[in-house]
């Protein structure tokens, strides 16, 4: 029986793996930590709690966004403008 | 409104990357080197999609001029929401020399033949840091120009434009159509996730080459040399005050 949401979660993880790409300690590092947080649940069945997750998931995509924009954010108020500004 | 909004995007070497000037001291490793769209360029994209969100605009057109790779930043824009690109094919030694001068000339054409009424630019690309194709294609095109632009507001068919400048903001109202380049603290852009990159696929991108836009794209600038800035000394350390007189005295600064 295939859950309905496994639509769901495969669009979760390659949503990650994308954004992994960009990660600062380098994309091996990331997917190794994708895969083993995605293996370490895939006994789950009830829907609820795997909405649950996905939901987590959803929340780390939008941590990385914020990670990848300040990262950025800083690094070019750094080089183009005065420390006081 | 019918506005229509020319946004130019430029494929330089991601900004996280640690540049390594070639050993033949022409210029600096590209090959095999990470790629991403410019800083500035996506707070510029990111400024014409929310003026499309808010009505105000009503297509956004994403330019990029460069080889086959820059369709990739052009996918990145119409990820991000820009609804068709343009490629404007330039290669090999011709892309090597494209500067400012060409691309302002490039815009220049295509605003007109796209009947563009706004065209919004990265204030500077962070590999040239020229900082003047924004201002090169207004002095074209004789159109008003807002750079620096930390703020856009329409107002009727005036656009107010915040800008930063030495010693503060500056707020100047221009009329439409116009040029505006992005400064920094514009906007927060918007990630071009998997889901978006994948709708986009469906957005075309028109490919056109200089000759086609009556552009001359000969440059009139030579590089004769690249070099890396001058190696920082390692500083010194002294441990008490009096060592630290006696070493500003050896070195003759007091």
């Amino acid at each position: 029986m295939t859950n309905p949401l496994r639509g769901e979660v495969i669009r979760l993880y390659k949503n990650l793996l994308y954004l992994g790409r960009e990660y600062p300690k380098g994309t091996a590092y990331f997917r190794e930590r994708l895969k083993a947080a995605f293996m370490k649940n895939k006994d789950v069945t009830d829907p609820e709690k795997i909405q649950k997750l996905i939901d987590r998931g959803d929340f780390v995509i939008k941590e990385l966004e914020a990670l990848y924009f300040l990262r950025k954010y800083r690094a070019m108020k750094k080089r183009y403008y005065e420390p006081e500004h | 409104m019918s506005a229509r909004v020319l946004v130019g995007v430029k494929r330089v070497i991601d900004y996280a990357v640690k540049i390594r000037v070639r050993p033949d001291h022409t210029g600096v490793v590209t090959d095999g080197v990470k790629h991403s769209m410019n800083p500035f360029c996506e707070i510029a994209v990111e400024e014409a999609v929310r003026l499309k969100e808010k009505k105000l605009v009503k297509e956004i057109v994403a330019v990029s001029c460069g080889p086959q790779q820059v369709q990739e930043t052009i996918r990145t824009a119409l990820a991000m929401g820009a609804d068709r690109g343009i490629h404007v094919e330039v290669s090999g030694k011709d892309y090597d020399a494209l500067g400012p001068l060409q691309v302002s000339k490039i815009m220049a054409a295509l605003a007109k033949k796209e009947e563009a009424d706004l065209i919004i630019l990265g204030k500077q690309a962070i590999d040239d840091d020229c900082n003047q194709t924004g201002q090169m294609t207004a002095a074209l095109l004789d159109w008003p120009q807002g750079t620096f632009a930390s703020e856009l507001t329409l107002e009727g068919g005036m656009l107010k434009v915040v800008r930063e400048i030495d010693g503060g903001l500056e707020t100047i109202k221009i009329k439409m159509p116009a040029v505006v380049t992005a400064d920094l603290r514009l906007n927060t852009p918007r990630y071009a996730t998997l889901p978006n990159i994948m709708k986009a696929k469906k957005k075309k991108i028109a490919n056109v080459k200089p000759a086609d836009l009556g552009v001359d794209v000969t440059s009139r600038l030579e590089v004769l040399k690249v070099d890396e800035p001058p190696q920082r000394q390692a500083g010194v350390k002294v441990e008490t005050v009096e060592d630290l007189v006696v070493k500003l005295k050896e070195a003759g600064r007091i």
